[in-house]
């Protein structure tokens, strides 16, 4: 019972917080939404069961990752966005469509015999069963990711240098 | 769908709630308190350092100083600046102070309390992934700085904002990475199984304490140094330095505000002191004699006096070093302590297999 309303709560509060990042001007304002939606994240790990999981989703992605976002909004300084009037083309089909496409998905999973139901404990949560997992049986998937991101890294060194010798050329002409 | 709660002792469920409001209470009197007392012993240290007494007016010894630091912050005139981004200003100091104080709720601070057939831990609450909540709570409260250096809209507010924001997530890896050989030969993430980890003795009369028997004296090194640099403290205080920034991040803060970032700097380095007594210096072991009450209250005082002797160092460290200039200290986040740390990782990962 408990476990039903905790797990509605920080669900609505997810959804509140990702709508919020839509609807706000300014992008500080919605960076900081994103922290929420990823605490809340967090939270619905914890209630499946998932400990390590949620702890890892509050360290890498509520604590580094959000604050390199915001951090990068504080440098450039990004003021309020601008409101256009909007399209009647978005509110009459786009809505209305994007509604019926999540209903169709949301359909389609639960259709399936074992969708819709989440047993706690389930899914090895113990850091201890992670471990055996990651390092025995996906090592190549996780060796790969570490490959992607290190290539990631470099590519944004090669972008920012070449931006800084760009300028540096063009101030000695 | 059925949930499973494994509770490890007995109690009816009221009594819980009352025993972690009752505990809640206490460690956070405590907290606050030593987090005020931990000014004046730093005022009446660097003080004695310089050759001059630190407050000694108030109070004997100067001991009412803090109460009187305490009313004056109460009384003093709570200034908005008209150009701040007033959700976000009014906000950060919060913020700091929540993630400041929230830590200390795992951090155990002796064995068991029983009297009579009733049995509680000198702790709070024992999660199983304890030095994971420490960790990602220290990631949150780069938040609290951030946001106050930004939303304050002063030049001297955004440089020591983004500065301390930086110099905080660098530090962050190291302070996790030099962590890691200890949970490797502890085995566990609970804080009081790593304590427990470190009972006993070799060799007679030396403690098991992961920093002599765990060979973990380069990651104890590591770890104060990323925690200087986590808690923006002397030498890595470029983001508050007087006389660079003015105050940095917190310029525009006045009276209860201001108050509270300091709250929130010295119960981060409180934390930081327990953190470094519970994992490589054996928590609170020590010698035990008397009754069997004063049995129960013995490792409380070791554990005090090891938070106390680190609390030490810091204000001593202080009072002595100069401070690093930005790039010096990016540079020796990222290009010294980070391949340190993960040295030290491969070595114990490595004598922990062949061993």
């Amino acid at each position: 019972m408990l476990h039903l309303i905790l797990f509605s709560v920080f669900g609505f509060v997810c959804v509140a917080g990702a709508v919020n990042l839509l609807l706000q001007r300014h992008p500080i304002n919605s960076a900081l939404s994103l922290v929420v939606v990823m605490g809340s994240l967090a939270v619905e790990f914890l209630l499946l069961g998932a400990e390590f999981v949620a702890a890892i989703q509050v360290i890498v992605y509520a604590g580094a990752v959000m604050v390199l976002f915001v951090f990068v909004i504080m440098l450039l300084n990004a003021g309020e966005e601008e409101r256009t009037s909007g399209s009647r083309v978005a509110w009459l089909l786009g809505i209305p469509a994007v509604l019926a496409g999540m209903v169709i998905v949301c359909w389609a999973l639960l259709a399936r015999s074992n969708a819709g139901v989440a047993a706690i404990g389930a899914l090895p949560g113990h850091p201890a069963d992670i471990a055996q997992l990651l390092f025995h049986q996906f090592l190549l998937p996780f060796e790969v990711t570490s490959i992607l991101v290190l290539i990631a890294i470099m590519g944004a060194v090669v972008l920012a240098a070449r931006t800084e010798s760009v300028a540096r050329s063009k101030r000695e002409d | 769908m059925s949930f499973v709660v494994k509770i490890k002792s007995k109690m009816p469920i009221t009594t819980f709630i009352i025993v972690s409001v009752i505990k809640t209470a206490l460690v956070l009197f405590v907290l606050l308190t030593a987090v005020a007392y931990t000014v004046w012993l730093e005022r009446k240290v660097v003080g004695h350092m310089q050759n001059r007494w630190g407050p000694t007016r108030v109070g004997p010894f100067g001991l009412l100083q803090p109460a009187a630091d305490g009313i004056k912050f109460l009384f003093k005139e709570d200034l908005t600046p008209p150009h701040v981004f007033k959700p976000l200003y009014i906000a950060a100091p919060m913020i700091a102070v929540i993630f400041a104080v929230t830590s200390i709720a795992v951090i155990p601070f002796g064995n068991w309390f029983s009297v009579g057939k009733f049995r509680t831990p000198f702790q709070i609450t024992d999660v199983n992934i304890g030095l994971l909540v420490v960790l990602g709570i220290t990631s949150l409260g780069v938040y609290g700085v951030a946001l106050s250096g930004w939303s304050s809209n002063s030049k001297y507010s955004l440089l020591g904002g983004l500065r301390a924001s930086a110099q905080m997530v660098s530090y962050e890896i190291a302070l996790g990475l030099s962590l890691v050989g200890v949970l490797i030969l502890a085995g566990t993430f609970s804080l009081r199984g790593i304590v427990e980890a470190q009972a006993g003795h070799f060799w007679g009369f030396i403690p098991n304490w992961f920093i002599f028997r765990g060979g973990q004296i380069f990651a104890f090194f590591i770890y104060l140094t990323a925690a200087y640099a986590e808690t923006n403290r002397i030498p890595f205080d470029l983001p508050e330095a007087e006389t660079e920034l003015v105050a940095g991040y917190h310029t525009e803060y006045s009276a209860m505000k201001f108050a509270m970032f300091f709250m929130a700097e010295y119960a981060n380095m409180i934390t930081v002191a327990c953190l470094a007594s519970l994992l490589f210096l054996g928590g609170w072991s020590g010698p035990l004699f008397g009754p069997g009450w004063l049995q129960q209250l013995l490792p409380l005082l070791w554990f005090v006096a090891r938070v106390f002797g680190f609390l030490f160092v810091y204000i001593w460290v202080r009072g002595t070093l100069p401070r690093f200039r930005y790039d010096q200290l990016m540079a020796f986040g990222w290009k010294f302590l980070l391949p340190l740390a993960i040295a030290n990782l491969v070595i114990t990962a490595v004598v922990v297999v062949l061993s």
